[in-house]
């Protein structure tokens, strides 16, 4: 297969169609001059049905998200790079260390081929930095509703890293709970892009993966019973569901939680509590206490874990599992879950 | 944030919880007016540092609790039209009126938009020529100016497609109606203080002298709260009472005199119900006859008001105190935030929502002990 | 209600026949409608509810404030 891109046959101009996912020849251009130059290698270029696949263990984590945020583009990354890395996220957050994606697109009627294109290049970029190959996908257009919405599925097949589960169930009581960084600049990147607002440092994304950190704290034998990625809801639900599951009683200070003056001030101006803001690119990990500051130690060695800090610990076993947050006048409130997406408010 | 965080100083708050622990000799019941208020006691977790004599009763300062279901559908009337842009503020978006909310109408196909500030809908109404933008004014007083600007502007500049649709309340007429009622048992109050930098709090002398109720303008960070809290504290366990102003930086005693007088051009008293209290006399602000061509309510007429329903919620005893909302048959079981019967348990300064997110735990504890 | 918040003019404009400013909060710049604080210049913080300056901060005010001291201070 001729695998060459002739720039004459990608006019800057030219719209995603809906022959583009009828299986004919505009689907076949569509491959040959977007995705195979992007995701090229030697089972995808098969193009076959089902990608044969050779995995040197059955202990497999296998995972799937879908992606579908407004908008595409936003500051810290794309729809692109976040299919990448959420899904390479869920596989870290259970140990694993990823070999393989699929990659499924849904698009609408119009959009742009030069959008599409910038977007596969970042999912190139992303699995190529992480040593991951897209093996198999597929391409769906659907009628034109505003044309400009794209919706990406990827799936991630690991192997797992460690002999013992990492889920809520091993959580014990007196582990440390850790923080890999400061929160909300996700969420606030893409509200900032979507209300127009302004800032004179701006917020970019924490769009990333987190599998890096995850290996190098397995590689230095830390014993970590858990671990959650912090995305939609923020860190406020992903701690409230761990305690629901683990049926634990956790405490964190709110002191310890880091969020910047950007985020902090959009945050204030919209009425948001940066809790539950979202996160595409943290992690809370839950370890023995006695190897917290190691875990740390660890953590801080690559850039975006240089906030990580200690924020909690897990109390014991509770009647009414509860994350309950200590503030510096010493008195506390229990986190819940929000019913619904924050609203800016005025009130 | 400059000017905020100095005011959550925990040392300085300490101080001042210690100070009112100092003065306090028996119980007292307060209530602090503004839903803004309510928000931060609720998120600093302010009660637990006040002394146990010291009952603090969440107000009707929320304009999401007491906007009239009977404006709510004329919204939702209104959204449902073909040509027509609703915008709101994001609060309002999840109050249920009779029968359903602007985000489900949002969900249906109607064009129900977020506006952070009035001038925003006039703005979206000179871009979309074709479509009809109607504006959803709610709020207290503090809100009330902006939204005189838009309708203002809205005449200045012959815009023919934007009207607003009014549903002020204002606050003085509620504290009477309170301070009035028979089986009242607060003592103190802590006003609303960006109602007052609008109104400012002369009007507060005469009930404070009907009523015999110390009244503190307070304003909304920690400190505020507490230092508040105290100067009503000082003047109950002295017997005195006068209206005393916390929230000085931003507070004069005359208010916001432009403000007020684009509001008078604008706006007019009117008859207001409150939601789950009924009607308070001349506690509502309608748009003045002059800006009759403005108003939404005469622009798209409610063909038929939807019957009233009694879901059996008890809003009303909440936002005026006499009730708990765990007292309610509802609270914690049908109605949770996820499906509210009552607006207190949408907004986030409402009592009902306060209650199920913070004591539920100690009712649940309370339950498995019986 | 009333959400506001304390925001430093950097610049002072005309918009239409309204007086605007540039606002920083503390790191997020909006613009605000300063037709209801005619007094307010460059330098000064407003208090902003829905887009609107509702009153100049007074920063002596402010500060006599953080330094109170109840008289009844154990």
């Amino acid at each position: 297969m001729n695998t060459l891109s002739c720039p004459a046959m990608i006019d800057e101009s030219q719209v995603i169609l809906l022959a583009h996912g009828s299986g004919g020849k505009h689907t076949s251009q569509l491959i040959e001059n977007i995705f195979l130059p992007a995701f090229s290698n030697d089972t995808l270029d098969r193009l076959h049905d089902g990608a044969l696949l050779d995995i040197p263990s059955s202990q497999i984590v296998f995972t799937t998200d879908s992606y579908v945020v407004q908008p595409v583009f936003f500051p810290g990354g794309d729809i692109g790079k976040l299919a990448v890395t959420g899904t390479l996220n869920d596989l870290a957050m259970c140990g694993a260390k990823p070999y393989y994606l699929s990659c499924a697109f849904i698009i609408e009627e119009g959009f742009l081929q030069s959008d599409l294109k910038r977007i596969v290049e970042s999912m190139k970029r992303e699995a190529e930095a992480h040593s991951v190959q897209i093996v198999t996908g597929d391409t769906k257009v659907i009628e034109r509703q505003t044309g400009t919405n794209i919706f990406i599925n990827t799936s991630g097949i690991g192997i797992s890293m460690v002999k013992d589960p990492i889920h809520p169930h091993q959580i014990q009581q007196g582990d440390c709970i850790l923080l890999s960084g400061d929160i909300g600049r996700h969420g606030m990147a893409i509200m900032a892009k979507r209300e127009g607002l302004e800032f004179s440092s701006p917020v970019i994304s924490d769009c990333g993966s987190l599998a890096p950190m995850i290996e190098a704290l397995l590689r230095a034998k830390v014993e970590v019973h858990c671990l959650r990625d912090l995305t939609r809801g923020g860190l406020a639900t992903a701690l409230v569901e761990l305690a629901e599951a683990a049926k634990m009683e956790f405490r964190m200070t709110e002191d310890a939680i880091g969020v910047s003056e950007s985020v902090n001030s959009a945050c204030e101006i919209l009425g948001f509590d940066p809790l539950y803001v979202a996160n595409e690119g943290r992690f809370v990990a839950f370890v023995p206490k006695h190897q917290a500051h190691h875990a740390l130690a660890v953590l801080k060695e690559f850039d975006a874990g240089r906030e990580a800090n200690l924020i909690g610990e897990v109390i014991g076993r509770s009647m009414f599992p509860s994350a309950i947050l200590h503030n510096s006048f010493g008195t506390e409130r229990y986190l819940y879950r929000l019913a619904g997406d924050q609203l800016p408010r005025i009130c | 944030m400059k000017y905020v965080d100095e005011f959550r100083q925990s040392a300085l708050v300490k101080q001042w919880a210690d100070a009112l622990h100092a003065i306090t000799t028996r119980p007292w019941t307060m209530m602090e007016v503004c839903g803004g208020q309510t928000h931060a006691i609720v998120k600093f977790g302010l009660q637990a540092l006040l002394p146990k004599e010291i009952r603090l009763i969440h107000g009707p300062g929320c304009p999401v609790c007491v906007t009239p279901v009977e404006s709510i559908d004329h919204a939702l009337y209104i959204a449902s039209i073909p040509e027509v842009i609703l915008c709101s503020f994001g609060d309002m978006l999840r109050v249920p009126g009779s029968y359903t909310n602007l985000l489900a109408m949002k969900a249906r196909g109607s064009d129900v938009r977020i506006v952070h500030s009035p001038l925003d809908a006039i703005k979206i109404a000179e871009d979309n020529p074709n479509k009809e933008v109607v504006f959803f004014a709610v709020g207290f007083e503090t809100t009330a100016p902006p939204n005189a600007m838009a309708v203002y502007q809205a005449k200045k500049r012959g815009l023919k497609n934007f009207s607003l649709l009014a549903s002020h309340v204002l606050v003085p007429p509620a504290l009477e109606f309170l301070l009035q009622s028979h089986d009242n048992e607060v003592q103190g109050f802590l006003a609303a203080g960006h109602v007052c930098t609008i109104t400012g709090y002369r009007h507060y002398h005469r009930l404070v002298h009907a009523h015999q109720v110390p009244i503190v303008v307070t304003g909304f960070e920690p400190l505020d709260i507490l230092q508040g809290i105290y100067f009503c504290v000082e003047m109950l366990e002295k017997g005195t009472y006068a209206v005393v102003n916390q929230y000085q930086r931003c507070v004069l005693e005359q208010g916001n005199v432009s403000a007020q007088a684009l509001l008078e051009d604008v706006f007019q008293v009117v008859e207001r119900p409150w939601r789950g209290i009924g009607t308070i006399a001349s506690s509502g602000l309608g748009l003045q006859a002059q800006y009759a061509d403005f108003d939404a309510a005469l622009r798209y007429p409610m063909k038929e008001t939807m019957p009233s329903q009694d879901n059996g919620c008890i809003s009303g005893l909440i936002l005026l105190g006499k009730q708990k909302p765990s007292a309610c048959p509802l609270f914690g079981k049908q109605c949770t935030p996820e499906t509210p019967f009552g607006a207190p348990m949408v907004s986030n300064e409402g009592a009902c929502a306060a209650y199920y997110h913070y004591a539920k735990r100690d009712c649940f504890i309370e339950e498995r002990m019986l | 209600m009333c959400l506001a918040l304390p925001g430093k003019i950097l610049a002072i404009k005309e918009e239409g026949d309204l007086r605007m400013g540039d606002v920083d909060f503390s790191g997020v710049k909006k613009t605000v409608c300063l037709a209801y604080t005619p007094e307010a210049k460059v330098g000064d913080y407003v208090i902003v509810h829905v887009g609107f300056a509702i009153s100049v901060l007074n920063e002596r005010e402010a500060q006599s404030t953080l330094d109170l001291v109840a008289e009844n201070k154990t």
